[in-house]
């Protein structure tokens, strides 16, 4: 008689995970056509010969590999390190890390400043932080462009200042792509740290006091690391994004301060290399998991690391 | 001096934050104003007008590229969620059994891959079946939508989901309703502020889009964001200004919706 209960019970908890199976079939499909399948034909078009007007030529090649790091000159063959390359990664790399520095020193006292409002009014600034997380990019990148161009109201307020007498050249520069970039992904720091901060127990903080520690004392040694697994979440919601922004450099950086998704889209257009588009692509993927898989283990990590 | 100590204070953090909001909302307010400049400059004031909404009006290429952005947006969000929405029902209030975790991967994938490289990867997939179906619709633009805007439709049901217990449904079971009339009168009434919450979150995302819309699409395929885009070369007049500004409002008035559907439940009881 047990047995046959149990033998009903699993049975049933057999059938409602097939059907759970079954519900999410449709999401899961739909994923794996047209949004993560497709990473699989990158991976195999990275390792193709480039077609002479585009697309491939279905012939195994390392070509666009190697592409991504060296270049081949086209009369006498020397191979050389490919300079525009290393130069464009190097320069997404490089802007993407002080955009999220940026965001942390902007952000981090924002969101402590909500977290520190009453329950009530929290939820208003905090709607305020998200409504311009919600328009649209591109109309955020346009509008930094509007302000920093040279007849824009940057320059124009410098100049009535008085404390410039000729426009400051701003668009189409890296400040120009690092402000844009800054501007667009810091509501993606303030989030998680105000998600942390909120529940910061501030009994902790008036021990510290207690203690006599001095403001700063209790920050950097009860706040920060308490919310440490908020700064490490905000540091790569803002870092993956832009390490692989393509709309902002295009509108803000022009055709001079380009980063990789601009480099990406090149081979598929202009450039007519594709191999060297793909491998470039698996390259970004790559990184961004790497990042990922770093986080995954520091927040699994921390909830021993905060002694001290 | 004067000031109570607060241990809650931080010196020059409310300064940081007021110049935050300053500085996130700055930007977006000159361009709305320029929106109603009378004279053809983006930076120099000529006097109220509305006539760039009029050309924009006007603008059978923007009216056009708007159409079918929400036509888009509209078809991506329904399906996206449908999706999502079975799928949360799937994936929340159980027994951690096997392949939960593979859903959650998968579901929250497309957050994790960079924009661009999916854009290229459709590039590839859609220009081969293009050739080999001789289909170059909307369709393909649809099917990519409705897959990166899944796991935005799923957030929001998920976690409306997640603050039902399932005490009415096991009510509903002893009183003798099957399956699917618990699902019809107890979890989907229940559900309903997350589904449509979902909805408005996956209809801003993909009306939004840039960077795979603008690869995905065939010629002539322009939606809002990817007309901007190829217009932002040329030489800007505040009609931009203006198609940005019903834009944000838009996007607001939804936004605002999503934010109200949202708020946590147990709230709204009091």
């Amino acid at each position: 008689m047990a047995i046959d209960a149990r033998q009903i019970g699993e049975e049933r908890q057999r059938k409602e995970i097939r059907d759970r199976w079954l519900l999410s079939a449709p999401a899961l499909f739909l994923i794996v056509a047209a949004s993560v399948g497709p990473l699989a034909i990158v991976v195999l078009y990275s390792f193709l010969a480039p077609g002479n007007y585009g697309d491939v030529k279905w012939a195994f090649s390392t070509e666009g590999w190697f592409n991504v790091f060296l270049s081949r000159d086209i009369f006498d063959g020397t191979v050389s390190l490919a300079d525009a390359h290393f130069s464009i990664i190097w320069r997404s790399v490089k802007l993407a890390f002080i955009t999220t520095l940026l965001c942390l020193i902007f952000g981090f006292p924002t969101a402590y400043f909500i977290a520190t409002r009453t329950p009530h009014t929290r939820s208003l600034w905090l709607f305020l932080v998200t409504i311009p997380f919600w328009t649209n990019m591109l109309i955020r990148a346009f509008a930094i462009q509007e302000a920093i161009r040279s007849e824009g109201i940057v320059n124009t307020v410098l100049m009535t200042l008085g404390l410039i007498s000729t426009p400051i050249q701003m668009l189409f520069t890296d400040f120009a792509v690092l402000l844009g970039m800054t501007y667009v992904f810091l509501p993606l720091m303030v989030l998680p740290l105000y998600a942390s901060l909120e529940k910061l127990d501030f009994r902790l903080v008036e021990a510290g006091y207690d203690l006599y520690a001095s403001r700063f004392g209790v920050l950097t040694r009860i706040v920060v690391p308490m919310v440490r697994p908020g700064i490490v979440a905000g540091s790569i919601l803002v870092f993956v994004p832009a390490l692989s922004s393509y709309v902002i450099p295009r509108v803000l950086g022009g055709g001079k301060a380009l980063m990789i998704g601009n480099l990406i889209e090149l081979q598929f257009g202009q450039g007519r290399n594709w191999p060297l588009g793909a491998a470039l692509s698996v390259a970004l993927v790559v990184v961004v998991l790497f990042v990922l898989l770093f986080y995954v283990r520091n927040t699994g990590k921390s909830g021993g690391g905060a002694h001290g | 001096m004067a000031r109570p100590f607060s241990i809650k204070r931080q010196p020059g953090f409310a300064t940081i934050a007021m110049l935050c909001f300053f500085l996130l909302y700055l930007p977006i307010a000159t361009l709305v104003v320029y929106a109603f400049n009378a004279g053809v400059s983006i930076a120099v004031w000529e006097g109220f007008s509305f006539r760039w909404f009029e050309s924009a009006w006007n603008n059978a290429q923007v009216i056009e590229a708007s159409w079918r952005s929400l036509k888009i947006a509209a078809s991506a969000a329904v399906i996206a969620t449908t999706c999502a929405t079975l799928a949360a029902l799937a994936t929340t209030r159980t027994a951690p059994y096997r392949g939960l975790t593979f859903k959650y991967s998968i579901i929250n994938m497309p957050l994790l891959v960079p924009e661009i490289v999916t854009a290229v990867a459709l590039l590839i997939l859609f220009s081969r079946i293009k050739v080999w179906t001789g289909y170059s619709g909307l369709g393909y633009l649809i099917l990519a939508h409705s897959a990166f805007c899944v796991p935005f439709a799923y957030l929001p049901i998920r976690a409306r989901l997640e603050s039902m217990d399932l005490s009415l449904e096991r009510a509903a079971a002893d009183l003798y309703a099957s399956p699917f009339q618990t699902f019809r009168h107890v979890t989907l009434p229940l559900l309903w502020p997350g589904i449509l919450a979902g909805l408005m979150l996956a209809f801003v995302i993909s009306l939004d889009d840039v960077v795979i819309t603008e690869f995905v699409k065939s010629g002539g395929q322009d939606t809002l964001p990817t007309y901007m885009l190829g217009q932002l070369r040329r030489v800007v007049t505040p009609e931009m200004n203006a198609i940005s500004t019903v834009f944000l409002v838009l996007s607001l008035a939804i936004v605002t919706l999503f934010f109200f559907l949202s708020r946590n439940p147990q709230k709204q009881k009091t």
